[in-house]
């Protein structure tokens, strides 16, 4: 009986084995919103939209209708779901260069225009599966397959915030940034997504969440290692939330 | 009276789509088609659909991607350079099987061109719409009725081929205003219940995707879409004029075939011996249809194809035509528009040929 | 006024930019398919929209229409000087021109004569008589109703039918200076007759 209640198995989440890597955030923040599209009873009018990258394969897991968009297009795709099925529950799935590169454009408006989706955004500040190039969200010094001598501000810039610029955004209703790297973030991260599919469900507006994960492969990291690093990321990318306005 | 009224072509597209049962419009502006997203921001909410100015064509397409893949029948509507923007996500839409409507106004290019009557886009719509190995369905009116009657028809084709459909035509059409009937049109709704993302309800969950790694699975994949597009060619239209005894065939379509059809009417009035061939369908082209004449008629020796561009559609001629008569291409780049005295010459000049030059044997 | 099965007309309007030439284009294309007849207007497509002249091509036919662009026209109507420079060479052998004879000045129509040879020429003060009526930019309808006057293609109640469908929206106080210039363009012609 007790066993029961301190583990349940989400019923959104499709019994498979994930692909992905050893240390990876995403398994976790799948099942975080697995367990959210339950316990709001969602599953049922939920469409997802899988983007390109490491989650691409989001499909393969979750057990709700979803569709492909190209890289970078999850919003605008959702912005013709959510404007041709109201009624239907959307929410993308990005990581950093899928959000806030390639489709920082549709990110924004989509943010601008307050369509009525939730966005989730993984940001590990690398291009994962084409094997840890720089993103917008790499860190100064940071090592990547493109910045082979870390970035350096005055050649590649600075790490892109995006929870800093939503949190601007009158069409936004809820943007949060949080991290799964320790018991009690992974309880603050269910309630952020929470709220961010409430937003949507009481139609508050445009919600974004914001997870900052650990990729031990491309930070070439063992995963206990990368799981701690996640909190040095936080001094540069500070979590909490931006802007709630509900 | 039926209901008989001046319009432009953009107009007529507009009110084309609304009558095929469009429920949403996503756009962004570009000259020369800006009537038809101004058209659908009055028109759609009113129905109870939906419109959206997207901030680029990117965006505009992926939007029609979402809502196509909710069962609903979506367009967007751009010319040349905004078409090359949402070039990838045509590519995504046919991968996908997702139906919906693109109505490309085409402008002058290559680059940004300018702002005149072209036909320069025939081999994107034709041959590559997208990356990968995928085609459109192909409608090409020459009329303002056509391209009324063609975009209300498109919808219905869309979906059932589960394939986007375009609408290719250029700026004078768009621009022209006609005489047009806007009678109402048997356009056929058909089910979508049983793919559409509508909520896991009662049934499995649906995944609408493109990505297959596994090589064979990607290559039956490519081979239904090929079966798909040989099912197309039922759906192959064209106009023409012929009495079996031509010796010349004129060839063209959009604006440039209904100039050349004065041509030919008016040579034919005069005892000429021309016909006339307008593909509607630009894809699947009229191939059997075109090659067949010159089965049937032996005195037929050339057909002169005309195109508003440098020379594209005169491929798809050769290929249908297979060696059974001299292809002769007369282009005329934008802003070179031919009067129907000037095509005149080109017919005549092509007569000479047969009268005084000994055909091939 | 019932024209033979194959009655076709093919009219080239021409003027500056703001002379209206779009809407008496429009106008007289509209009218012609409130009467039943097929019609096209082909405003001048390109960069020639901007600045210098301003034409576009009305067709009405009573069969389908099949090019929309002509090079020799049956009827010009011309409004300024330019235009009647550009699109005089191309008129047909015995065509008609009507022209504003307030900005094309009758030595130059008199210098073209042996080109001009075979035409039907109308020289009409279109500035003057939408002036006297007390509306200077209805020379455009002026002309409509010069045109009209000596096509009579349908009946003159379409023009005022058409009229009435282009001002919708906040302009039906135009409707009756419009209709004031219509007639001025007619009476003007009938005057001329009587001379």
């Amino acid at each position: 009986m007790l066993k029961e209640s301190l583990f349940r198995f989400p019923k959104s989440l499709k019994r498979t084995n994930f692909h992905y890597c050893p240390g990876c955030h995403h398994s976790l923040v799948h099942r975080i919103l697995c367990e959210v599209i339950d316990e709001l009873n969602l599953r049922e009018r939920t469409i997802g939209i899988a983007s390109i990258g490491c989650a691409c394969f989001i499909y393969n897991y979750i057990d709700v209708d979803m569709v492909e968009a190209p890289h970078g297009r999850s919003c605008s795709a959702g912005t013709g779901i959510k404007r041709a099925r109201p009624d239907l529950i959307v929410f993308t799935y990005q990581g950093d260069g899928d959000f806030a590169a390639i489709g920082l454009g549709d990110s924004l408006h989509a943010a601008s225009r307050s369509e009525r989706i939730t966005a989730i955004m993984i940001n590990n500040t690398v291009y994962g599966m084409t094997g840890g190039q720089a993103s917008p969200t790499t860190v100064i010094g940071q090592k990547t397959t493109t910045t082979p001598f870390g970035r350096k501000p005055e050649e590649q810039g600075y790490p892109l915030k995006v929870v800093e610029i939503l949190s601007n955004f009158e069409g936004v209703a809820y943007a949060a940034r949080v991290a799964v790297n320790n018991p009690k973030r992974v309880m603050e991260t269910k309630k952020a997504i929470t709220k961010a599919f409430l937003a949507q469900l009481e139609d508050k507006g445009f919600a974004y969440v914001e997870v900052l994960s650990a990729c031990p492969i491309n930070w070439k990291m063992d995963p206990v290692s990368a799981t701690k690093y996640v909190d040095k990321l936080t001094e540069i990318f500070p979590l909490g939330v931006f802007r709630e306005t509900f | 009276m039926t209901n008989r009224v001046l319009i432009k072509g953009v107009e007529a597209v507009a009110l084309g789509a609304l009558e095929g049962g469009c429920d949403c419009y996503f756009g962004y502006p570009i000259t020369p088609q800006n009537e038809i997203p101004e058209i659908m921001s009055v028109e759609l909410p009113k129905r109870g659909g939906a419109f959206v100015q997207a901030e680029s064509e990117t965006s505009a397409i992926n939007m029609v991607l979402g809502a196509s893949a909710v069962g609903k029948r979506a367009m967007t509507s751009s010319s040349s350079p905004g078409i090359s923007l949402m070039s990838e996500g045509f590519s995504y839409l046919i991968a996908l099987e997702l139906p919906c409507v693109i109505v490309n106004v085409m402008r002058g290019g290559p680059g940004l061109g300018g702002i005149e009557a072209s036909q320069g886009d025939y081999f994107q719509a034709v041959k590559a719409p997208g990356h990968g190995d995928g085609r459109f369905l192909v409608l090409a009116p020459a009329s303002c009725q056509e391209a009324y009657e063609l975009t209300a028809k498109a919808f219905e084709l869309a979906d059932r081929y589960r394939n986007p459909v375009m609408i290719l035509m250029d700026a004078i059409l768009g621009q022209m205003k006609e005489s047009t009937v806007l009678k109402k049109l048997n356009i056929k709704s058909i089910t979508k219940d049983d793919w559409a993302l509508t909520g896991a309800k009662g049934r499995e969950a649906r995944i609408i995707k493109s990505l297959f790694l596994d090589s064979a699975e990607l290559a039956e994949r490519n081979l239904k879409l090929k079966k798909k597009y040989e099912q197309m060619e039922k759906e192959v239209r064209f106009e023409s004029i012929l009495d079996g005894n031509e010796e010349v065939l004129v060839c063209a379509f959009g604006s440039m075939g209904r100039i050349a059809k004065e041509s030919v009417l008016k040579l034919r009035e005069k005892g000429y011996r021309v016909g006339y061939f307008r593909p509607i369908t630009l894809f699947p082209f009229p191939k059997k249809a075109l090659s067949s004449i010159f089965e049937k008629n032996n005195s037929l020796k050339q057909i002169l194809v005309l195109e508003l561009n440098c020379g594209q559609m005169v491929e798809d001629v050769m290929i249908s035509v297979c060696g059974k008569a001299e292809v002769i291409s007369k282009f005329y780049p934008p802003s070179v528009l031919p009067f129907p005295e000037d095509i005149e010459r080109e017919i005549k000049k092509c007569l000479r040929k047969v009268y005084f030059v000994s055909p091939k044997v | 006024m019932k024209k033979a099965k194959n009655y076709k007309i093919e009219i080239i309007f021409s003027g500056f930019g703001g002379q209206g030439i779009l809407f008496a284009g429009n106008l007289f294309a509209l009218a012609g398919v409130l009467a039943g007849y097929h019609a096209t207007f082909l405003p001048v497509y390109g960069p020639e929209m901007r600045g210098g002249t301003c034409n576009c091509t009305t067709i009405i036919s009573q069969t389908e229409i099949a090019s929309p662009v002509v090079k020799e026209p049956d009827v010009l109507v011309l409004l300024n000087l330019p235009s009647y420079l550009k699109f005089m060479p191309r008129l047909k052998k015995k065509g008609l021109a009507i022209l504003n004879l307030d900005l094309i000045p009758e030595e130059v129509i008199l210098k073209d004569d042996k080109l001009n040879q075979g035409k039907r020429i109308l020289k009409i003060p279109m500035n003057s008589l939408s002036e006297n009526i007390g509306y200077p930019q209805l020379a455009n309808i002026v002309a409509i109703g010069a045109l009209w006057a000596t096509l009579k293609p349908f009946d003159k109640k379409y023009i005022e039918e058409a009229l009435k469908k282009m001002l919708k929206g906040g302009k039906e106080g135009l409707l009756a200076p419009n209709l004031e210039a219509f007639k001025a363009g007619i009476e003007f012609l009938a005057k001329e007759k009587t001379k």
